[in-house]
């Protein structure tokens, strides 16, 4: 499961900051990707709750400092869930 | 059971091939065909990706692949052009691209400029500010009710009655200053948000109790806010609270992200923030359909009527064939807002027609219908003929089948034509054409709500023309009356909607605004004029426009332009005659006129040397064209009868 939630959040990853997805790696970051300011960021996580129908609280959005985070962070929302 | 299509086999498997590309697979889809340089198919697959997965993600991704596609075809895409300002006093960044996304799937290239957060009021009033520098073809102007009306929002429960209702008065004088004030700036469309009621009123259930509680102030801003709208033309009322309402207002709102990022709209709903904004931008762009044309099987009525037969297919009151019925009446509400109705069904005519006629639980009939395609041939063809028997382009038709197989290959061979994707099911598909924006209209005239009739009445002209031996003995017959009349109140709404919508038959092709018209009407050196055409066989309503313009020693036509309805019935010279003979009584020595070509108006190419124009220039926009008046022959043909204010008033002239 946890392979998925990383692929699609790659997925979402390359289409925002317009990066092809061979190229984001779960290390990825603001400090590698050159197009991941804080506008993108929360391009970032629209589309993150808007594709796993998800909230973020303002504390998990300061904990995704890289796309690994990420995708750890959706599957924890995920399975949290009832 | 006998398949009345033997084809359908082996279509339906292509069908299922279609439904599972799989959207990431579309992506590289696109950027293949883009490196190949195949645009058109490369606009097509982005649009079905779109249609197929919508949202943030998608949104950025079909921004970027449009601008490479920009960029390579040299900014020549078939996309009309558009520029939407937002005046926001929330955090609308997100829903950008989501807007350019949508419009782009209405063949709409959208350029927005978002002002500064919650500065709305001074990009208003700056007349040299960024607003107006970047010439908006429409503004919205996004306030929410915390910011509009701060004290009945935040401070109801501290108000005494009467200062409830001042601040409601205040909010109301608010909002009449910025409308006035933008309107001396700009003539572009304005789109203002009405308020929102509170989801939970600050007195609880007591609120509701009386119309001065703090709902029933906001909804008296909000009856306020659509007379001040009303005033002027070209500012129309969003109805925010319906909207949030439609969607409910718990799933609507995110109340984190408010606090956060300044963002009140939940992720999910963004999207429907940007499509509520493209129902009013399609048909202020001109993108709107004129014309539904509906399959019957499975799509008007349940089941297969060639197969089930009569008593087999399901339209009625009760489920399932309350599905087709509320897609029914959904057509008839179409149908009364001028947009015409036709039908394109693969089936025996004989079987269709009995349902069509006879069945009892139909709501539409035949009559409903411009124009029928009931055979076997294929729909791309049809939706051809269409066209060319209602005399419009084939981007003013709508398509509507339940076949995913048809969808696809209309789409395939007229890119021209808005496919509407119908849900799988069968309930849905009323609101699926409910929500489509180019059904939408910002005003309405009175052509629009009497045109299936006209329609019907000039299939009838068309059967006379064919029964006389010469054109003249058959213009003579149809005893057709023009009246031509300075543009008035009442039909500003039309002349500029006809400047927006007419494509074949104008020869400048320059779209006006309804402001932009009334503005050139108090010019005494310009008329504008509209056009009436009447006939045997009924009236037409208001169908052309013609503004002329007064310069020292000539007259310029600025546009001339009728419906293809009334072309080649010699209307038009009659039209034409009429405009120089009135510029010779002002003393003008020369009736002057731009053909301007675009790739709709070749109708019109001959126009004025068939008139007896002489070619003065010509350059890379178009020619021109001069009359010398002193020696002119042209005359209106002798069986129109022209009317016009000076033979009204016995020719004051």
């Amino acid at each position: 499961l946890t392979a998925t939630t990383f692929e699609q959040v790659r997925n979402i990853a390359s289409d925002i900051f317009g990066v092809s997805s061979e190229k984001i790696t779960a290390e990825s970051s603001p400090e590698t990707i050159e197009n991941w300011d804080s506008m993108q960021h929360l391009n970032l996580v629209l589309a993150i709750e808007e594709k796993f129908g998800v909230q973020l609280d303002p504390e998990d959005i300061e904990q995704m400092k890289n796309i690994g985070a990420v995708a750890a962070l959706v599957d924890k929302m995920q399975s949290a869930a009832p | 059971m006998p398949d009345p299509n033997p084809n359908s086999k082996t279509e339906s498997s292509s069908v299922i091939a279609l439904g599972d590309r799989h959207p990431f697979n579309l992506r590289s889809d696109v950027d293949q065909l883009i490196a190949k340089d195949d645009r058109d198919t490369a606009l097509r697959r982005l649009g079905e990706l779109w249609s197929r997965d919508p949202g943030s993600g998608t949104a950025s991704f079909v921004i970027s692949r449009i601008e490479q596609l920009r960029e390579k075809s040299g900014d020549k895409l078939h996309l009309a052009k558009f520029k939407v300002a937002i005046l926001r006093s929330f955090t609308v960044e997100p829903i950008v691209p989501l807007l350019r996304a949508e419009a782009f799937a209405y063949g709409i290239d959208l350029k927005v400029h978002v002002g500064d957060f919650n500065t709305y009021v001074q990009d208003i009033i700056d007349g040299h500010g960024s607003l107006y520098r970047f010439s908006p073809d429409a503004v919205v102007l996004a306030v929410r009710a915390d910011q509009a009306a701060p004290e009945l929002w935040h401070n109801f429960a501290d108000l005494a009655p009467d200062a409830a209702q001042d601040a409601a008065q205040r909010v109301v004088h608010s909002y009449e200053q910025w409308i006035g004030t933008f309107r001396k700036h700009s003539q572009a469309a304005l789109i203002v948000h009405s308020l929102e009621h509170p989801a939970l009123p600050s007195l609880g259930v007591l609120d509701d109790q009386s119309e001065a509680g703090q709902s029933g102030l906001i909804r008296k801003v909000n009856r306020e806010l659509r007379r001040i709208a009303a005033g002027f033309h070209g500012v129309y009322t969003l109805d925010y609270d319906a909207l949030v309402s439609r969607h409910g207002a718990e799933h609507w709102h995110d109340e984190r992200k408010w606090l956060t990022a300044r963002l009140p709209i939940a992720a999910g709903h963004l999207l429907d923030m940007a499509r509520e904004w493209m129902r009013f931008i399609v048909p202020l762009s001109g993108r709107t359909a004129k014309v539904l044309v509906v399959d019957l099987d499975n799509t008007l009525w349940g089941g297969v009527i060639g197969e089930d037969g009569m008593a087999g297919i399901k339209i009625s009151a009760e489920y399932p064939g309350a599905a087709y019925q509320a897609l029914q009446r959904t057509l008839l509400d179409l149908s009364r807002k001028g947009i015409l109705l036709a039908i394109c069904s693969k089936n025996n005519l004989d079987d269709a027609m009995e349902a069509l006629e006879t069945h009892p639980g139909m709501l539409v009939r035949a009559k409903h219908f411009a124009a029928l395609r009931i055979n076997w041939t294929d729909k791309s063809q049809n939706l051809r003929e269409i066209a060319q028997e209602l005399n419009v382009g084939l981007d003013a038709l709508a398509f509507l089948d339940d076949n995913p197989f048809e969808r696809e290959q209309v789409r395939a061979a007229l890119p021209e034509v808005t496919v509407i994707d119908l849900p799988k099911n069968s309930l849905e598909y009323a609101s699926a054409v409910r929500n489509s924006a180019v059904f939408e209209r910002l005003t309405l005239s009175s052509e629009d709500q009497l045109r299936t009739e006209m329609y019907a009445a000039q299939k009838e002209r068309a059967g006379a023309e064919q029964n006389f031996q010469s054109k003249e003995d058959f213009f003579r017959f149809l005893e057709q009356e023009a009246e031509l009349e300075p543009v008035s109140e009442l039909t500003l709404a039309r002349v500029a909607q006809l400047t927006q919508k007419t494509n074949q038959f104008n020869l400048t092709t320059r779209r006006y605004t309804e402001p932009q018209i009334a503005e050139m009407a108090k010019q005494p050196e310009w008329n504008v004029f509209s056009i009436k055409v009447r006939d045997r066989f009924g009236d037409h309503g208001l169908v052309g426009v013609a503004i002329t313009h007064d310069q020292t020693e000539h007259c310029e036509v600025d546009t001339f332009l009728l419906s293809c309805r009334v072309i080649g019935r010699t209307v038009e010279t009659a039209l034409l005659a009429h405009l120089a003979e009135s510029a010779a009584r002002r003393g003008r020595k020369r009736l002057v006129g731009w053909f301007l070509p675009t790739k709709k108006n070749a109708p019109a190419r001959d126009f004025y040397p068939q008139h007896g124009f002489e070619q003065q220039e010509s350059n890379g926009t178009g020619s021109m064209w001069t009359l010398d008046l002193p020696s002119s022959t042209l005359h209106s043909p002798d069986w129109i009868k022209l009317v016009t204010a000076e033979s009204k008033s016995g020719g004051k002239n």
